[in-house]
């Protein structure tokens, strides 16, 4: 009992992520939506991807910018894994096909973390790019192992279920990437309550003190590397039996930057912060890359801004909230927000119609695409929506200002407030 | 008869072609509480680096529980039975109290790398982080994060750190620097109380502190010792009059 208590909210998430497709289902055909499917379950493995990534980045100070390495490698592992088993030279079941993807991920981690980990802080940063060049490159050399270009296809009908699943639709794949995340994600948080966890933290802070208390910075450094590899091919393998193909842009600089981005607008100061913002990157870069040429952008702007104004993250910025919250007095900040949502909208939607402009004047032209909004054309080269575009996001700042200016004395007031009350009783 | 706790022969150290440790000799036996004083520069700090593997020796010997420790990283120093604290508050301080302390005592208690135990679960071990911080008296800021404690809090952490593993060599760099009277007092008490039956050797500027504490001193000036006795015998030696206690007592 006391179990289910200390850990409602996993398996709250468990009912929602299980429910959630069917606000997609359509119910005419009888059938889910597989694009709600195929990103839900991108969403999965890109925070398990993430979660690995922070078990270097939050947990050990470790900013690696080759972390897809090892999660490509993994699907590569399990790829080939596949098609053994398909060939009949091996058994595996179709469930553990995340396994076998995250011992390569394991096996990788230990023989590149044995060179990377020499090093910490900017020296490691370095060679974890180096070797994400490395690997990137013979990707497209050893054709035998990478399979060049095309990479390595597979079916993930394997007929090996233990429970006699075909994995023939995308929502019996997206319950498995559930419940490997769940126990990827379960066994990650475990893992920071160990001594390896606990250790990692403390070189991370100070690592000539973990010295002294009779601990090899390195090899703590190596182990939590190999363990992260580990996690991040159990990521590869499902990416693998998500898209039945991997290629070399799997192990590629731009997926590491994924890694970074989402836990670092996430945050690292909670466990969950990466799985925050994978959902954050992974909606900008799936849901409004079909909206938008310039996405990416939007991608880079965000990512600039909670750099500069919230390092801490979302969940940081949630966190701020915990003293106002605990005293009772959340409602208060209701008012607040809401009167910053309006000015707050029309800077962004200044902002957007600015880029969308000037994306359709560019590559949108070239695409021979138009700038519609609600059916209606819209003609780039007229100055009337560039002007109002200006003045959105001109009118918008000021009054966000303005707003913001009330809020902050609210908001200071309010955390007086708090901490006076948990200091008196 | 058994090895002294620490021997240094003959121990030199050079930065570029600055000699800063020249010529070393000193060995203290087990159980015994001993004290480097001298003036500022003289080394002492350095010569603490030296035997806890923090810089590696120039030339000479040292031995610790009668182990040679050339070419060992402090880890391993650390594991021969050495612990030291450092002169700037040197502690993890993104971590709570007791997870510092807990830090102190995972290497000695077995736990290694492993990535298999809960430390929740682990009783006996967390039942003794919480006797040594009643003991720090840290108790009721268990659950602070370090970097947030007084100055006199951080300075008994970093004591803790230093003696939660249980090592029999003890190496307090100026354990009472910067304290308050009331606060040195009860630092005093507290190492007193800590490094009973054990090998301390410590560095302090503070005179009281030193001939409270100290069964044998060393003074230290200009990277040579220039006398290692009794505190009674070093408080009459005139030679130490001269190039240290002279300028202090005047």
């Amino acid at each position: 009992m006391s179990l289910l208590r200390r850990n409602w909210l996993w398996l709250l998430a468990l009912v929602v992520l299980l429910a959630f497709p069917f606000l997609f289902y359509d119910w005419a055909k009888g059938r889910h939506s597989g694009f709600a499917l195929t990103l839900m379950s991108e969403i999965g493995v890109m925070a398990i991807f993430a979660l690995s990534f922070n078990m270097l980045m939050g947990q050990a100070g470790l900013l690696s910018f080759g972390h897809a390495v090892l999660f490509g490698l993994g699907a590569y592992c399990a790829a080939h894994v596949v098609n053994l088993v398909k060939a009949g030279t091996i058994w595996l079941p179709t469930e553990l096909v995340p396994l076998a993807g995250g011992l390569g991920g394991l096996f990788f981690g230990f023989v590149l973390g044995w060179l990377a980990t020499k090093q910490r802080a900017t020296a490691f940063a370095m060679i974890t790019m180096g070797l994400g060049e490395l690997v990137s490159a013979a990707a497209l050399m050893f054709m035998g192992f990478f399979g060049g270009e095309g990479g390595i296809t597979i079916d993930r009908v394997m007929d090996t279920s233990l429970l006699g699943v075909r994995y023939t639709s995308p929502w019996q794949v997206y319950c498995l990437v559930l419940a490997w995340a769940f126990i990827a994600a379960a066994l990650m948080r475990l893992q920071t309550q160990t001594p390896l966890g606990r250790m990692a933290n403390a070189a991370r802070d100070n690592f000539e003190r973990a010295q002294f208390v009779g601990y090899d910075p390195r090899r703590i450094r190596w182990i939590q590397f190999t363990l992260a590899g580990f996690f991040a091919g159990i990521g590869g393998g499902l990416y693998v039996l998500i898209y039945e193909i991997v290629t070399f842009d799997t192990v590629s600089a731009a997926k590491s930057a994924n890694a970074l981005l989402a836990v670092y607008i996430g945050g690292t100061g909670a466990f969950f912060g990466p799985i925050l913002g994978t959902i954050v990157v992974v909606l900008l870069q799936s849901g409004v890359s079909l909206l938008s040429n310039a996405w990416l952008l939007y991608v880079g702007v965000l990512f600039i801004v909670m750099v500069m104004y919230a390092p801490i993250g979302l969940v940081g910025l949630i966190g701020l909230h915990a003293p106002i919250w605990r005293a009772g007095r959340l409602r208060e900040l209701l008012l607040p927000y809401l009167r910053a949502l309006p000015p707050a909208l029309m800077v962004l939607l200044g902002f957007v119609l600015l880029v969308e402009l000037t994306s359709f004047t560019t590559i949108g032209a070239a695409q021979g695409k138009h700038f519609a909004i609600a059916g209606r054309t819209i003609d780039t080269t007229s100055p009337l929506p560039w002007g109002i575009a200006l003045v959105a996001l001109g009118l918008g700042a000021l009054w966000l200002r303005r707003e913001a200016r009330a809020f902050r004395l609210r908001w200071d007031a309010l955390m007086e407030d708090a901490k006076r009350q948990a200091g008196a009783s | 008869m058994s090895a002294p706790a620490i021997e240094l022969r003959d121990v030199r150290k050079s930065f570029g072609p600055t000699e800063i440790i020249r010529g070393v000799n000193l060995a203290i036996p087990r159980g015994e509480r001993h004290a480097v004083i001298g003036p500022n520069g003289a080394g002492k700090t350095t010569l603490f680096n030296l035997i806890s593997g923090r810089f590696p020796i120039s030339s000479g010997t040292i031995t610790v529980n009668g182990k040679s420790t050339a070419g060992l990283p402090p880890q391993e120093i650390n594991r021969l039975g050495l612990s030291r604290s450092f002169q700037i508050t040197s502690i993890f301080p993104r971590m709570t109290v007791f997870e510092n302390i807990r830090c102190g005592l995972l290497w000695s208690r077995g736990y290694r790398y492993s990535f298999w135990h809960l430390l929740g679960g682990q009783k006996a071990l967390n039942a003794e982080v919480d006797r040594l911080l009643d003991r720090l008296k840290l108790g009721d800021r268990r659950n602070v994060q370090a970097g947030l404690l007084s100055y006199a809090e951080q300075r008994a952490l970093e004591i803790g750190i230093t003696i939660a593993g249980g090592a029999d060599i003890i190496l307090l760099d100026e354990p009472t620097a910067g304290m308050s009277h009331s606060e040195t007092d009860a630092a005093v008490e507290l190492i007193r109380g800590v490094s009973e039956g054990k090998t301390l050797l410590m560095v302090e500027h503070d005179m009281s502190v030193v001939f409270g504490l100290a069964d044998r001193i060393s003074v230290l000036v200009y990277g040579e010792v220039i006398a290692s006795d009794t505190p009674a015998a070093i408080r009459g030696n005139a030679a130490v009059q001269e190039a240290y206690l002279g300028t202090i007592a005047a």
